[in-house]
Formats: structure tokens, sequence, C-alpha cells
């Protein structure tokens, strides 16, 4: 990562970013842009340089900030209607730390509101498109993250995954994405979709920018207690590079209904490992079949409640024509949320309405738990588990959006890692003819990001 | 027909935790602005997380042992979901599935005992205030920490009702939990009263009274539940199963809402929040530090104070634990002194805060019963030592300085009544006395009284005054 010096000053890294970003403007990337913040800040850094003052580890680096972490600047709307107008008076846990280090944010990316979705066509601010073909989407959630690394116009971005949200577009434009074990990062500040399978995670260009990031963001946190206790620091990536990585392949996702460009990046990774002294060896995992369907009850209604408290009354939008309060909730929440937001909350409310809690909640917390423990038996049989991320490489623009089930069914692969804790780094793997990129992901046991994130080299 | 009533009653108590529930601002909005005691997080902002007050663990293990219920090793939250403004989150954090006390009982005063269900942690609620066409919010008391405490359904008239409730009360207070001001809310009861005639094996229909903020209004609303719902079954009608509200103003319960309108709540395990393991070695520790209970006080000071007295002390934790401090042979006498002198007194609610040293109340007593301080004596010394000016002093020399102490000296005694015997202006009386007129001694011994600026010991007079006269 290029971090200012006495040379290429913070403010030249800041202004390089900001054009870029103007230059891509047409691919919907921000929400806002952090100009006058970003320059003001750089300087401060540049002046300490001058006077030969310490900087942190990420001096002058410019970065993206998904739009659902809180900052004061600009508004933190997490690219949902409901949320317009509000300016956070707090600062996320995992963007303090990113900033106490020098990082400057330079905008805010667009997403899919409030998180759901898989193709950034569900923002309140219009779809962002994809790095590699304007025709395509960028993926999703955290779309104008990945882009935004993908075009180059920052070293790195921050994501959140609930169920794919930072591989899958990791995977669309061609650059690394992780999803941490859970509980890795603070979710302190950050606006939630499904508190028990939500990570903070980034995008970035190289393994080693990530580990950097890792080092940097990672760590208990005394205001959310679902944060681990450290590790990622304390555990040197424990598989050293002479000896011999046993990777796992789920024999299961090597089916006709996976894009072939897809099956043929898998297989050439494979090769690859081989001839690099590494052992392969095929999994059944049975139970990941009914991760999509438990995924689909479970994070619905943590949705469907953490969205309870946007109602109108404290901060956002508020629909004005309200004559009393029903209607001041009604015409809100109608008004404010998407299409895909009111679906999920419908799904969420039902599946824990008294009489359906035990037949689909309770069900879907025992298939979760055969999940976790699927996993676990697969780390006993290998170091990782080599899948793709998303059946297929980037859709075109509205090809998918009347169609909620083939959306959702593009999260098959992705989802079971949430469901499970266990991180997942996507990998770039190649493109298609048409020059769409590939990307597989890389799946360890849970705590095992920093040697996961070393191991990804060898498929580089 | 007699029908013999069935009561169960939940009991929402405020924990007098430093911070709330879930974050750490001030959980004391007494005399605070609205909306000055409330954390982003109890605001519900997007993006915050609960943190559990390990306090408010504290408090609750020892609240469910005041009540003698098991402590469970394994407790969790679960969000409880409805829309209303004086809930920011949409969902209020209570313990639905695995609360963290379990079964136990209460003890009346009567001997009776009242089993308790259970009782799970939860966060309180906001304040609403309606004007005509418009309301107010006061997230002052939102998130903090309530035990809501639900009994079984073993209590079958109004006066054991109150009584149940009287005694939770003094346990939280004696516990140190709560601050069990009523008049603030700190403890609300909700009460499920049916009736069913006498020797059916079968319990009736119940209606629920929610939120009732005395014990008194407790016994009335009970009571005007069992006389409504028996004209009902009377009449031949059914009772329905509803929610009434309680009017204390005219003494009346109200429909509110009937079962089919009842809310789901669509409960679900809080997922921010890891689950409360308690050790049994920890459970113990924070067990160990519960003070005496009003059943103990009761056990041990039957047989010295009298039950009405005891019960009135019970009332007060600060008098019962000073009466436990002072030697036990003046225990019998400073009770007194408590409920009939300082409880009549108008700053009493002060006093309470700042009580003498059982050292001070025994020397006091110890002067009452040898006579040096005759019982208003007793009573001005008593009152002294929460004189600012005189605080900290020890009895006697508040008696001196008031110039109250008795003169109990015979000898001393005897020169006084010799001086007032020779003075002209008695003689009259006494010749009148010896001639068979009993009244007058009164007069003589008022003589004495003077000569000795009050402090003779009047009885010790009379005798004296008798003997010589004699």
């Amino acid at each position: 990562m290029k971090t200012a010096n006495k040379t290429v000053t913070a403010e030249r890294l800041v202004r390089d970013a900001l054009e870029k970003a103007k230059h891509f403007a047409d691919y919907n990337i921000f929400t806002f842009i952090n100009e006058e913040g970003a320059l003001e800040k750089a300087r401060e850094i540049d002046a300490k340089i001058a006077r030969g003052e310490k900087v942190g580890r990420l001096a002058g680096v410019p970065y993206a900030l998904k739009d659902n972490f809180l900052s004061p600047k600009g508004e933190a709307t997490a690219s949902a209607h409901i949320l317009e107008g509000f300016t956070s008076p707090i600062t996320a846990t995992a963007v303090k730390k990113l900033e106490d280090e020098g990082a400057i944010m330079i905008g805010r990316t667009n997403m899919d509101a409030f998180a759901h979705g898989s193709s950034t066509e569900s923002s309140y601010f219009g779809p962002t498109l994809n790095s590699h073909n304007k025709e395509r989407v960028a993926g999703g959630s955290s779309g104008g993250s990945a882009v935004a690394v993908a075009l180059d116009i920052v070293e790195f971005a921050t994501g959140t995954d609930t169920g794919g949200s930072i591989r899958q577009p990791a995977s669309f434009n061609g650059v690394y994405g992780l999803k941490p074990t859970y509980g890795t990062i603070s979710r302190y500040g950050v606006v939630a979709m499904a508190s028990s399978t939500d990570c903070i995670g980034f995008f970035t260009k190289t393994p080693d920018d990530m580990d950097l990031l890792m080092e940097i963001a990672s760590g208990q946190d005394p205001k959310d207690l679902t944060t681990l206790p450290d590790y990622y620091n304390n555990n040197p990536g424990t598989e050293s590079d002479d000896s011999c990585a046993k990777i796992g392949i789920i024999k299961d996702f090597d089916n006709e209904s996976v894009h072939p460009g897809i099956r043929q990046a898998l297989k050439n990774k494979v090769e690859l490992l081989k001839s690099k002294g590494h052992e392969v060896v095929e999994l059944e995992m049975p139970t990941l079949k009914y991760a999509l369907a438990a995924y689909y009850i479970i994070v619905p209604a943590e949705i469907a409640s953490n969205l309870s408290r946007y109602d109108g009354v404290r901060y956002g939008f508020r629909s004005e024509k309200s004559e009393n309060l029903e209607a001041l909730y009604k015409n809100t929440r109608s008004e404010g949320f998407m299409p895909e937001n009111k679906r999920r909350i419908m799904i969420g409310n039902f599946v824990l309405s008294s009489g359906f809690y035990d037949a689909y909640f309770l069900k879907a917390a025992k298939a979760r738990t055969l999940i976790v423990k699927e996993y676990e038996k697969a780390f006993r049989e290998c170091d990782f588990i080599l899948t793709p991320v998303s059946p297929n490489p980037a859709f075109k623009l509205g090809e998918k959006v009347n169609d909620p089930v083939a959306m959702y069914l593009e999260d098959l692969m992705s989802v079971s890692l949430n469901l499970a804790g266990v991180p997942g780094l996507a990998i770039p793997a190649g493109e298609t003819k048409e020059g769409l990129p590939l990307g597989l992901q890389l799946v360890g046991p849970r705590r095992s990001d920093k040697s996961l994130i070393k191991f990804s080299k060898e498929l580089a | 027909m007699k029908y013999i009533p069935t009561i169960g009653i939940e009991c929402h108590v405020q924990l007098a935790t430093k911070t709330k529930l879930f974050s750490e601002v001030d959980n004391d909005a007494r005399n605070k602005e609205p909306n000055s005691c409330v954390s982003p997080v109890d605001y519900a902002l997007p993006g915050m997380l609960p943190r559990l007050n390990g306090e408010a663990i504290k408090f609750a293990i020892l609240a469910g042992k005041a009540m003698n219920c098991k402590i469970n090793n394994y407790s969790r939250f679960d969000r409880k979901h409805y829309f209303y403004p004086d809930s920011p989150k949409g969902y209020q954090i209570t313990q639905f599935y695995h609360p963290i006390i379990g079964e136990g009982y209460v003890e009346l005063p009567s001997g009776r005992r009242i089993r308790i269900e259970h009782a799970h942690l939860e966060g309180d609620a906001g304040k609403l205030t309606h004007f005509d066409n418009y309301s107010l919010v006061d997230l002052n008391r939102v998130d903090t920490p309530l035990i809501e405490i639900v009994s079984m359904p073993d209590i079958h008239s109004a006066k054991d009702a109150h009584d149940y409730c009287k005694e939770l009360w003094r346990l939280m207070i004696f516990a140190g939990v709560s601050y069990g001001d009523l008049y603030n809310g700190n403890m609300r009861f909700d009460v499920n009263t049916s009736i069913a005639p006498e020797g059916s094996d079968q319990l009736g229909t119940r209606t629920e009274v929610k939120n009732l903020n005395s014990f008194r209004s407790v016994e009335r609303a009970i009571e005007y539940e069992i006389a409504r719902q028996t004209k009902v079954l009377e009449s031949g009608e059914k009772v329905k199963q509803e929610t009434r509200g309680w009017n204390d103003a005219t003494g009346k319960t109200t429909a509110q809402r009937s079962k089919e309108e009842a809310k789901d709540y669509r409960y679900m395990p809080e997922p921010d929040l890891p689950p409360v393991n308690l050790t049994d070695e920890s459970i113990k520790k924070e067990a160990e530090k519960l003070p005496l209970m009003p059943h103990d006080y009761r056990e041990k000071f039957g047989d010295i104070i009298a039950s009405d007295i005891l019960e009135i002390l019970l009332d007060y934790p600060e008098l019962t634990k000073k009466i436990n401090e002072v030697e036990q042979k003046y225990v019998k006498n400073i009770s007194n002194l408590f409920t009939s002198v300082l409880l009549a007194e108008e700053k009493s609610a002060e006093y309470l805060n700042d009580l003498p040293s059982a050292k001070q109340l025994s020397d006091l007593a110890e002067m009452n019963e040898k006579k040096e301080l005759s019982s208003t004596g007793t009573k001005e010394v008593f009152l002294k030592m929460f004189d600012p000016q005189m605080k900290g002093r020890d009895a006697k020399t508040i008696a001196k300085e008031l110039g109250v102490i008795q003169e109990n000296d015979l000898g001393a005694l005897e020169q006084i009544v010799d001086t007032v015997l020779a003075k002209p202006e008695t003689k009259k009386a006494q010749e009148d006395f010896r001639n068979g007129e009993e009244k007058v001694i009164g007069f003589l011994v008022g003589q004495v009284m003077k000569e000795s600026h009050g402090k003779a010991n009047p009885s010790a007079v009379q005798q004296i005054l008798r003997q010589k006269l004699a």
C-alpha cells in the first residue's frame, strides 16, 4: 500500500483519488465525496511528516467507506431512503482504528439499501456499474466498495458481509475480499443487517494489504460483546510456506448449474496447488444444501427486528402526511424502505410469529448448528476449502431484479460461511472469455484468518 | 354460591444500579431533565449494540436469593417486538426463554408461602405524556434495569395480595437492589384475578389489571374484580379474558384490550448479547452478600418486640438494621422510640438517613431505664441527637446540656425537700396534707421540682415528702 512520505504527499494521494472518483462518476460508486474533509486530513498528515513526527501505518492512504459505517463525515444512510438526512454523531470502532493509523476516507460507497441484495440494484441511489462491463451489476451488497478498489480509485475499501456481500462483489470485480471470522472486527457503529451473521471486512488489491488492515482493525471491543478476544495479531500464520497444505473441494458445488468459466477456474487452481506440492481432497458436505433455506429464515428474522428502530420518530426520513401515530409508522416505513427491505421484513416477521417460531426459526437454528458441525468435521479433514463464491460471474443489470429467488440463489455458496462464522477470502481467479472477472473463495476454520490470507498467495 | 378467588401477580422492580442495563449512562433519573439520561444505545441510533451491566446481574442474584429462588447457571436475553414511541429500538430486551431467576417462594408475615414461578431481567420503557394534540416522549427511563417477578397463582384474597406485594417491596429494599419508591414507579404490579365456585377443580377465566403502583390499589382493584366477576357469573354470563385498567379515583376497573386484540410480540433470541453463564461459585459469592431479610428479623425479635411495632420497623430497613446493632436489652425501648417518636416527626424521612450510633442509642436507653431521664427527657435527648449542632455527642452530654437529668440521689433530694418545707409559703399546704387533704401533695412535689430546676425524680420526691409529713 502506498503511504504518504516526504516526496509523495498525502495531499497528492488524496487529490489523485478524488480525481479518479470524479473520472468514474458514471459508475455511481459514491453516495458522498469527502473532498474537503479528506484534503484537510491529508494536510495535517503532511504537516506531521514535514515536522518529522511519527505517522500511522496507513498515513495518507485514501480509502472508501461503505455507506453503512457510521462516521460524522457525510450522511450515513446505508443507501436507504429512510435514513436520508441522518448524520451520525458516532464513529464506528473500525473506522476509528483505520483513521487513527492515518487512512483518509474519500467517500462513502453505494450499496443495496441496508445491505439487502446481491447486485447494488436495491440502493435508493440506483445501481453501481460493474468495473469491467457497464452493462453488468457490481454485485452486492458492497458493490460501490468493490468497484472503487477494482478501478484503482482507492487502495482499499470497507465492506460488510452478511451472506456474501463482500466476497461476491469482490469476485465480480476481480479484487480480494475478506469476510473474517465472526466477531473479529467490532460491529459497533455499523448499521446492522443481521446481528448473528454480520461481519466487517475489506476489499484490497493484494493479500498483504488485507493482512495489514486486519492487524489494524481486528480485536475485542467492549462496545460489541460479540467480538472475540484478540487473536489475529497473536497467531502468526501457523502453516509455514514449505509445508504441504491439504485443500478440500466440495463435490456438490461442481455441477451443471455452475458457470463453466468458474468450474474451469477452480480446476486451474487445483492443478496449480498440486503442482506446488499441496494435497487436494474431495469433501462431502451434504448439510450445506440446507444453508440457503436456513439463512433466508434466520437473517430476515434478525433484519425485521433490527429494522424496527426506523420509525420516523427520532431521525432520518419521516413521512409528512401522517395524521396519527399509526399512520406515521406505516407511511414512513412504506415510503422509506425499498421493496427488498419490505420483502425481508415480511418474511422475518412471519417466521417469528407466534405459532410459526418453532416450525421456522427454531428449525433453521437447528440446521445452523448442523452446518457449524459440518464445517468442524471438514476442517478435521483439510486445512482450507476452495469453492466458487457464486454460481455465476456478474449478471446483467435488471436481469434478476424481478426474480427474488434467482437473486437469492446467487448466495448459495456464500451464506453457509456466515451461518458457521468461519472466514472466507475471495480471490481473483481469471476472467471469462467476455472479460468478466472470476472469483473463488478460500475458506478456513474459525480464527484461521491470518493463515488463510497468507495461504492465498499460493493461489496467485 | 360461594366463589374462591385465585390471584397471580407480576411485579416489575426497577433496580438501583448506577448505570443502565445496556449502556453506561446514569440510571438515576430522579430530578433530571427529560431525555438527559439517554445514550445512543438507549436512543437506538443505527449501529448501536447493547452492553450488559454486570451490576444488574449481581442485583438479580441478590433479589432472587431474597425470594429463596434458584439462580440459573445459564440465562440469556430475547427481543420482544412492538411499535410505540416509548420503545426506541422497536423491541424490548427481556428474558423470555431463559430467565436468570428460577423457582422460589416468598413468606408472608402470616407465615403463608407464595411460590415464585420465575423472575427475569429486562429493560424498562420510556415515558409518554399526552396532551390534546401531541405527546411528549421522555427516554430517561429507557433500559433502566427491571426484574419482573412472576408469582404462581397461590393467592386467594385481596389482603394476601396486598401483603405479598408489600413483602416483595420489603425484600427488595432490604436486599438493597431497589429504591422501592412506589410514588415514582420503582415497583409496579400487574394482577391476574379469576374466581371459581368453591370446590371446583378448575380455575375461572382471568382478567389482568395492569400497572398498579401501590399496595392499597392492588388490594382495591382485586376486591373490585372479585365483586365484578361474581356479579357477571351470577347473572349467568361469562367473564371475558381481557386486560383492564384501574382508576384510583373512581375505584373501578375498565376493559382495555381483549385476548383477541393481544399483540404478537414475535420473540427472538437477542443476537447482540452472549448468554450469561454463572458458575455455582460466583452465585454463592454474590449470595453471601445478602443482608438479613425481614423474616430473619421476625425470627430474631419476634419475642422481644411486639409484632405490630416490628412490622412497622420492617417498613424501614435503616431502623431495623439499627435496632439489630443496639444492645439486646435496649431493643424494645429503642424500637418504641423509633416508632412513636422518630416516625411521628415531620422530618423523619431525612432523619432515617442519618441515625445516631448504636452506642448513643444504647446509652440513652440505659439512662431512661435507670430513671436518670424521664420519658419526656428521653424523648427530648433523642430528638436532639438529630440536631446538626448536637450530632455525634453522647446521650449524657446532650442530657446535661438540656438540663434534664433527674436527681435520684436521696440525700441530695432530702436537702431540697427540707429547703422547700422550711419556706413559709408551703406551711399551709403541709398542714392541709396532715389533715388528710391528699391533693396538696402535688403542689408540694411541684415546689420541689421547681427548686431542683426540674431535675428531681418526681416519684422519689413524693416518697420523701410522705415520709417527712407522716
